[in-house]
C-alpha cells in the first residue's frame, strides 16, 4: 500500500523502532525562542549535558520584543529577564542567536523559511504551538513542551507515537479577494476547533496547488487552531523556487540531490488517509471570526449567529459566552461591527506578500478616524524588503503605525496590547478571551479586510470601498 | 531524575477534589526562566490562609500529599509539578488524577498514586489525627502503607521501570546512543544547517 507525505517523512526518520516504545525520530531543525526555553536550559546545566547538534539550533527573539524604541533598554522587567536569559543561555551553550536589532531576528516562523533553513522532508520542532507553519514546504513540523525542547537539546531525537493522517482536499478555485487566510478560517469553522485532534492534515487539491508559498504557510500555521499535531503541503516547483539561494537552501550537486528527493515527497495514489474533507473553493468568501475561539467565524457578508440554532448544547453554550464577551448581539450583521484597532503582522500573516495586500488597500486612502493601525512585519527581513518597496511609506501615509518586526499584539506579551473592552481586527491566529490585552476584542480576518476594515472602521472586505475612499495625501 | 524505589514520609492531607493546575501554581508565576523556585506559588491563593493545612507548623517537613479527586486538572503546565517537587514533595496521593498532570508527573520523577478513595479517606482520618504518622510509598512492592492500612496500586511497566532506576526520558534516548549516531552518519549532505562546522 502507498504511503502518504506524513508518513513518507516520518518514516525517513526513525532512528530506532521497536515493539511497545513510540518510534524515536531524529529532529532536522530546532527553534528556540525566549519564552519555552529557559527552563530546557536550566535543565541541561542540572544534569551536565550539552547540546548535541549545534548546527541544527538556532534561536531568536520574538515573543517579548519591544516593536518601538528597540535601541533601549527594555523597559518591562519581565520581559527584559527572560531576554537576558535566553542571550546568556545561547551564548553559553553555543547556540546562534538572532537578537532584537539583528537583521535576521523576528518570529520565529518567519524567520526559519526566509533564511532557507525550512526545506521539504525536515522534522522541524520549536516550543511553540505554531510551528505547524513549516508543514508548507512538506516539513513535518510540529510544537513541543519544555522538557521536550531539553530532550531535543540533549538527544536531537524525540520518543513520538504516530498521528493519524487527514486529508483535506480543496479543489475549484478561490475567487477574487478571498484569501490563504479565509481558506483557513472557513476550514477550521467547518471541521471545529478540536476536529483535527490526534491528526496530521495534508492539504491537497488544485486550489493547495495555486497558493504561493507564503500563503501556504498561513493555512499551515493555523492547523494548531483546527487541534491538529501537524498540518502539511507536498512540496512542488513554488517550493523549489521560494527556496532556491535563499541562505541555507543546498547548494550545486547538493541541490539537485535534494530537489530530486524533494520530488518523492507526495502522496502516493494508492495511500489511504484516515479522514478526509472536502472543500469547494469556488464556494468560500471572505471569513471572519465573531467568537472566542477560531472556530467561531462566518463568511463576513452573514450575521452573528443566535447561540439558539445549535443543537449541541456545549457549543450553545460556548456561544453564549462568546457573544458576552464580546459584546455583540444575534442577528447582528457582521459588517457592522466597528473596531478600535487594526493589527497586521504576526506567524499567521507577517510575510512580505502580505504587507504587500494590505498596503494596496490602503494606498491613497485613509485608516477611518478614531481607528489605530499597527503593522508589524514578521521579521525585520520583512520590515527592511518593505522599506524597500516604499510600502512603510504607504501605512504612514495612510495614517498606520510602522513598527519593527516581533509577535506584538497577536499575544501583547509587549507593550502593544488591547485596553479593556477594546476591539481589533487582526491578521493573527488566536481570538481568545484577553489574548491581546485583558478584557480585549478580537476578530480574527484576512491582511485584505484588515485594511479595508482600517479604512472604513468596521469589519469590511475590499470589495466595498470605492473611490470614494481615495483621499490624494497632502502635498502631492 | 532521582530515582524511586521507596520512600517514607509525614504526610499533608489535602481534603479538595478538582484541584487544577491553576490552583496548584498560578499564572503569574509562568513567567520565571527556572524549574527552581516555585515553592512559595505552590498553592500560592489558599497559603494566604495562615489555617490552610500547608501553613500548620506540624505539616513543616511533610513529603507525602494525600489530595482529592481529579487533582491537576486544566492547563498542561509543567511547572505544577515542578512547584509541588520544590516543596518538597516526593509523591502524591490520590483516586483520580488529569492524564497531561500524571505524565508530566512521572517523566519529572514525581510518584503520582492512585487508590481508591475509601482508602484516601482512611488516610485523610489517619493523618489529620496525628500529624506525625508516616505515610510508607513502596514503588517495588507498589505498596502504600500507613498505621493499619495496607493498599496496593497500580503503575504500568515502563513507567515503573523508569521512576526505579531514575531514568528520565533524556537518560533512556541516550542509551540508543548507537542508533542516533548511526543515523546522524547516514544523513543526507543536502540537509540545512544552522551552522557552517
Ligand atoms: S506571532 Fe503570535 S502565534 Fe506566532 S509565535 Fe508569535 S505569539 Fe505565537
Amino acid at each position: 500500500m502507498g504511503r502518504t507525505l506524513a508518513e513518507k517523512v516520518w518514516d525517513d526518520h526513525v532512528v530506532r523502532r521497536a515493539e511497545g516504545e513510540p518510534d524515536l525520530l531524529f529532529i532536522d531543525l530546532h527553534l528556540l525562542h525566549e519564552v519555552t526555553s529557559p527552563q530546557a536550559f536550566d535543565g541541561l546545566r542540572k544534569s551536565g549535558r550539552t547540546v548535541r547538534r549545534l548546527d541544527l539550533t538556532i534561536a531568536t527573539e520574538d515573543h517579548n520584543t519591544p516593536t518601538l524604541d528597540i535601541d533601549k533598554p527594555i523597559a518591562d522587567p519581565v520581559s527584559r529577564v527572560q531576554l537576558e536569559t535566553l542571550r546568556k543561555n545561547c551564548a553559553d551553550f553555543g547556540v546562534r542567536l538572532h537578537q532584537l536589532g539583528d537583521v535576521e531576528q523576528g518570529v520565529v516562523h518567519v524567520v526559519g523559511p526566509q533564511l532557507g533553513l525550512t526545506q521539504p522532508g525536515t522534522t522541524v520542532v520549536c516550543g511553540d504551538s505554531h510551528t505547524s507553519t513549516h508543514g508548507a514546504f512538506g516539513a513535518l513540523a510540529f510544537g513541543i513542551g519544555t522538557s521536550q525542547v531539553e530532550h531535543v537539546l540533549a538527544t536531537q531525537t524525540l520518543p513520538l507515537a504516530r498521528p493519524k493522517t487527514m486529508a483535506i482536499t480543496v479543489e475549484g478555485e478561490l475567487p477574487e479577494g478571498v484569501t490563504a487566510k479565509d481558506l483557513i478560517l472557513a476550514i477550521i469553522a467547518k471541521i471545529g476547533t478540536g476536529g483535527g485532534q490526534g491528526y496530521i492534515l495534508e492539504y491537497r487539491g488544485s486550489a493547495i496547488e495555486k497558493l504561493s508559498m507564503e500563503a501556504r504557510m498561513t493555512i499551515c500555521n493555523m492547523s494548531i487552531e483546527a487541534g491538529a499535531r501537524a498540518g502539511m503541503i507536498a512540496p512542488d516547483e513554488t517550493t523549489f523556487a521560494y527556496l532556491k539561494d535563499r541562505p541555507h537552501a543546498p547548494e550545486g550537486e547538493d541541490w539537485d540531490a535534494a530537489v530530486a528527493y524533494w520530488k518523492t515527497l507526495r502522496t502516493d495514489d494508492d495511500a489511504v488517509f484516515d479522514a478526509e474533507v472536502v472543500i469547494n473553493a469556488g464556494e468560500l468568501s471572505p471569513f471572519v471570526t465573531w467568537g472566542t475561539n477560531p472556530g467561531q467565524g462566518a463568511p463576513l457578508s452573514a450575521s452573528v449567529p443566535d447561540p439558539a440554532s445549535y443543537e449541541d448544547a456545549s457549543e450553545r453554550l460556548a456561544a453564549e459566552k462568546a457573544l458576552e464577551y464580546m459584546g455583540l448581539t444575534a442577528g447582528q450583521p457582521l459588517r457592522d461591527i466597528k473596531v478600535d484597532t487594526v493589527f497586521v503582522g504576526s506567524c499567521t500573516n507577517g510575510r512580505i506578500e502580505d504587507l504587500r495586500a494590505a498596503a494596496a488597500i490602503l494606498r491613497s486612502r485613509k485608516v477611518a478616524d478614531g481607528v489605530r493601525m499597527l503593522v508589524v512585519p514578521g521579521s525585520a527581513r520583512v520590515g527592511l524588503q518593505a522599506v524597500d518597496e516604499g510600502l512603510d511609506l504607504v501605512f504612514k501615509e495612510a495614517g498606520a503605525e510602522w513598527r519593527h518586526a516581533g509577535c506584538s499584539m497577536c499575544l501583547g506579551m509587549n507593550p502593544d496590547q488591547l485596553a479593556p473592552g477594546e476591539r481589533s481586527a487582526s491578521t493573527s491566529n488566536r481570538n481568545f478571551e484577553g489574548r491581546q490585552g485583558k478584557g480585549g476584542r478580537t476578530h480574527l480576518v484576512s491582511p485584505q479586510v484588515a485594511a479595508a476594515t482600517a479604512v472604513l472602521g468596521h469589519l469590511a472586505s475590499p470589495a466595498e470601498l470605492s473611490d470614494a475612499d481615495v483621499r490624494t495625501p497632502a502635498g502631492v | 531524575m532521582e530515582a524511586f524505589t521507596t520512600h517514607t514520609g509525614r504526610a499533608v492531607p489535602l481534603r479538595r477534589s478538582n484541584v487544577d493546575t491553576d490552583q496548584i501554581i498560578p499564572a503569574h508565576w509562568l513567567k520565571k526562566v527556572t524549574r527552581d523556585g516555585f515553592e512559595d506559588g505552590l498553592f500560592e491563593a489558599w497559603r494566604k490562609d495562615p489555617e490552610f493545612v500547608l501553613n500548620r507548623p506540624e505539616r513543616e517537613g511533610a513529603t507525602v500529599l494525600v489530595a482529592g479527586p481529579d487533582f491537576g486538572t486544566g492547563s498542561s503546565r509543567e511547572h505544577a509539578v515542578w512547584a509541588l517537587q520544590n516543596y518538597g514533595f516526593k509523591a502524591v496521593i490520590s483516586s483520580r488524577f488529569a492524564d497531561i498532570f500524571r505524565g508530566n508527573s512521572l517523566k519529572n520523577g514525581l510518584l503520582t498514586v492512585v487508590l481508591e478513595q475509601k482508602i484516601v479517606d482512611a488516610l485523610w482520618e489517619l493523618t489529620e489525627k496525628d500529624a506525625t504518622a508516616e505515610v510508607t510509598v513502596d514503588l517495588e512492592a507498589r505498596e502504600v502503607r500507613a498505621e493499619g492500612i495496607t493498599a496496593s496500586f497500580e503503575l504500568d511497566e515502563n513507567s515503573r521501570w523508569r521512576l526505579l532506576n531514575g531514568l528520565d526520558d533524556i537518560s533512556i534516548t541516550l542509551q540508543n546512543e548507537a542508533d542516533i549516531a548511526a543515523y546522524e552518519a547516514k544523513r543526507p549532505a543536502y540537509k540545512p544547517r544552522t551552522l557552517v562546522v
